[in-house]
């Protein structure tokens, strides 16, 4: 498979064009805002939380078709999650998307998500697979705060 | 191919002779100027169509810079050896050349800079917070590049002045008629672009400049995607200052100059402060040098701006008029060529424009899209260009955009076209 086939999968291209959860929640728990000031990605993410799970969580904005899968891959993998769970898959998928981890074994754990892993060859696309993630995690241990804005920078990828 | 009167005489240029005497724009002579267009990259022969970024340089460019640094080295108007007379000469010679090309009326109307966006800080600065006041206006358009609105919000914001901004229509056209509306008594200062970079219009801004004068209002006006484009002239214009980039014009980064009329440089402050812009410094009182010194505080990039003049000869020798044809040509073709795949629509589509081709993708993000043409090789930008309010105003999030320089073939647009369409296989678009 050519970089950029293995880069737009199918799998990504269906999620870019039928993105799962998209959707407000009014009643969310919690709410993240994601946004690269360079190509203009912006996501909202709404999570809702019950007994230290996902119990439902949506999103809404626009961006290139890897961001957008990416987030849509997201919700879709961390719904009924535990907190723990999530972080662990967060560490994960951070790891693969920069090519930090990428022995099979690693990639297969991620399940649908390992479709990303082609993004580790596009240094300049990796903040777009991990934006709607980084969104999420910021406030996902936050205590007080419910709400909260990332700005994706070169250090965050 | 086209006929140019009187530039024949330089028989080092990029131009060859016909035996009718008729001067043929020799491109592939010119691409042979500029060793990186010769680079693979992915495995693909470089396209080059990322030339409002910044522009490439020619072996004459990067010559100079080597030349300077082997044998021409030294700090300039400070030494009274040999080599610091050498490149105080070459720096003032290429001050003559900078002069030459806007036709402005005196070496000392040349100002040193880093580039476009420290020329109108050292304008918003040196003018702006010293003349303007509570309830002035200052006057820029709806497309101008970041780095001639924040300066000014700044000093609007500083003096409690009103930023007002002339519209433009759907095809990126700025509506003259608001503006002279928008001029009146409390009207101070007018800043516009000549060519956009992320639309590509090219601007009146002669009648601007001459609405604006009725009124006595100066006007810069941001030249920085216009100098490697269009033939200027400050002073058939008759802008009070003039901002342009070395980098953008086949000349190193770091560089460029900010023209402005002597009357209005001598009455500003200066930016800076420090070594050079002084005449004489007590602890008690310190009185700046003469113009140009009293805005070029500190060492500059001295290579950079003998680099910049060799660029300008470049260009003079291959012809400013041969270029702008040349370049129109490309345009005309690029837009033809895009105007006809599915889907594509070109923002940006003023009568007058150089230079650029903007477009968005139906259902395909432009991020996308340069990923894609970059795995073929090709070049482009994609975002919002430092022009939000221009996305905003499209209601676009970004735009994929090629951009022409006068080393670009049809081929090389061609190769564009086909990018395109593997981009909408890719996404089965
Ligand atoms: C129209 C315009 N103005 C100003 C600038 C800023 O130029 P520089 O970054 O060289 O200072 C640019 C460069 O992108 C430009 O295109």
């Amino acid at each position: 498979m050519s970089a950029i086939n293995e880069l737009y999968q199918q799998l990504i291209l269906e999620h870019n064009k039928s993105p799962r959860n998209f959707k407000t929640m009014d009643d969310a728990d919690k709410k993240a805002e994601g946004f690269n000031p360079l190509c203009g990605d912006h996501y909202t993410i709404f999570l809702k939380i019950k007994d230290n799970r996902i119990a439902d969580i949506g999103f809404q904005g626009a961006g290139c078709a890897i961001s957008k899968a990416s987030a849509s891959m997201m919700t879709a993998a961390i719904k009924g999650a535990t907190v723990e769970e999530v972080e662990a898959l967060f560490q994960k998928f951070h790891a693969v998307v920069t090519g930090k981890m990428t022995s099979d074994t690693d990639v297969e754990d991620l399940g649908s998500l390992g479709a990303l892993a082609g993004v580790a060859e596009f240094p300049a696309r990796i903040k777009c697979a991990s934006l709607a993630w980084h969104a999420m995690h910021s406030v996902l241990h936050e205590m007080n705060d419910s709400t909260k804005t990332v700005v994706t920078s070169d250090t965050m990828t | 191919m086209f006929t140019a009167g009187n530039t024949m005489k330089k028989n080092n240029s990029a131009m060859t002779v016909d035996a009718d005497k008729r001067v043929t724009f020799d491109i592939e002579r010119i691409r042979g100027d500029f060793p990186i267009l010769h680079t693979m990259v992915r495995g693909k022969p470089l396209v080059y169509l990322d030339n409002a970024a910044t522009t490439q340089k020619p072996l004459h460019v990067i010559d100079a810079d080597q030349r300077y640094y082997h044998s021409q080295n030294a700090n300039i108007h400070r030494g009274v050896h040999y080599l610091s007379e050498v490149a105080t000469f070459e720096y003032e010679k290429a001050r003559g050349k900078v002069k030459n090309f806007i036709n402005a009326a005196d070496n000392h109307e040349i100002i040193f800079v880093r580039g476009t966006t420290e020329a109108i800080n050292l304008v918003a600065h040196g003018y702006g917070r010293k003349f303007l006041s509570e309830g002035d206006e200052v006057i820029i358009s709806a497309m101008e590049h970041h780095s001639n609105i924040v300066p000014w919000q700044m000093v609007c914001e500083e003096k409690k002045a009103v930023l007002r901004v002339i519209p433009m229509n759907d095809d990126g056209e700025l509506i003259i008629e608001e503006f002279e509306k928008m001029l009146s008594p409390k009207t101070k200062f007018v800043s516009v672009v000549m060519v956009s970079n992320s639309l590509g219009t090219i601007n009146p801004v002669k009648e601007i400049i001459r609405s604006a004068h009725a009124q006595n209002v100066p006007v810069l006006v941001d030249g920085a995607q216009a100098v490697s484009h269009l033939k200027v002239d400050v002073r058939d214009l008759d802008c009070d200052f003039f901002a342009f980039s070395g980098h953008k014009l086949f000349a190193p980064t770091g560089v460029g100059a900010l023209y402005g009329k002597a009357e209005i440089l001598d009455r500003m402050d200066p930016y800076q402060c420090g070594g050079d812009m002084i005449e004489s410094v007590t602890f008690e009182k310190t009185t700046f040098n003469a113009l140009p010194y009293k805005f070029e505080a500190g060492t500059g990039n001295i290579a950079g701006v003998i680099g910049l003049g060799v660029a300008i000869d470049y260009i003079r020798r291959v012809g400013m008029d041969e270029i702008e044809t040349y370049e129109h040509e490309l345009l005309v073709y690029g837009t033809g060529l895009l105007s006809a795949i599915d889907g594509v629509r070109l923002i940006g589509t003023a009568k007058e424009k150089a230079g650029v081709l903007s477009f968005v993708l139906e259902t395909v993000h432009p991020h996308d899209i340069g990923t894609i043409l970059d795995m073929e090789g090709i070049a482009i930008r994609t975002g919002h260009h430092c022009t939000q309010p221009v996305m905003k105003r499209f209601g676009i999030p970004a735009t994929a955009r090629a951009s022409l320089s006068l080393y670009n073939t049809k081929d090389e647009l061609d190769a564009l076209a086909r990018g395109i369409g593997k981009v909408k296989e890719v996404f089965h678009s």
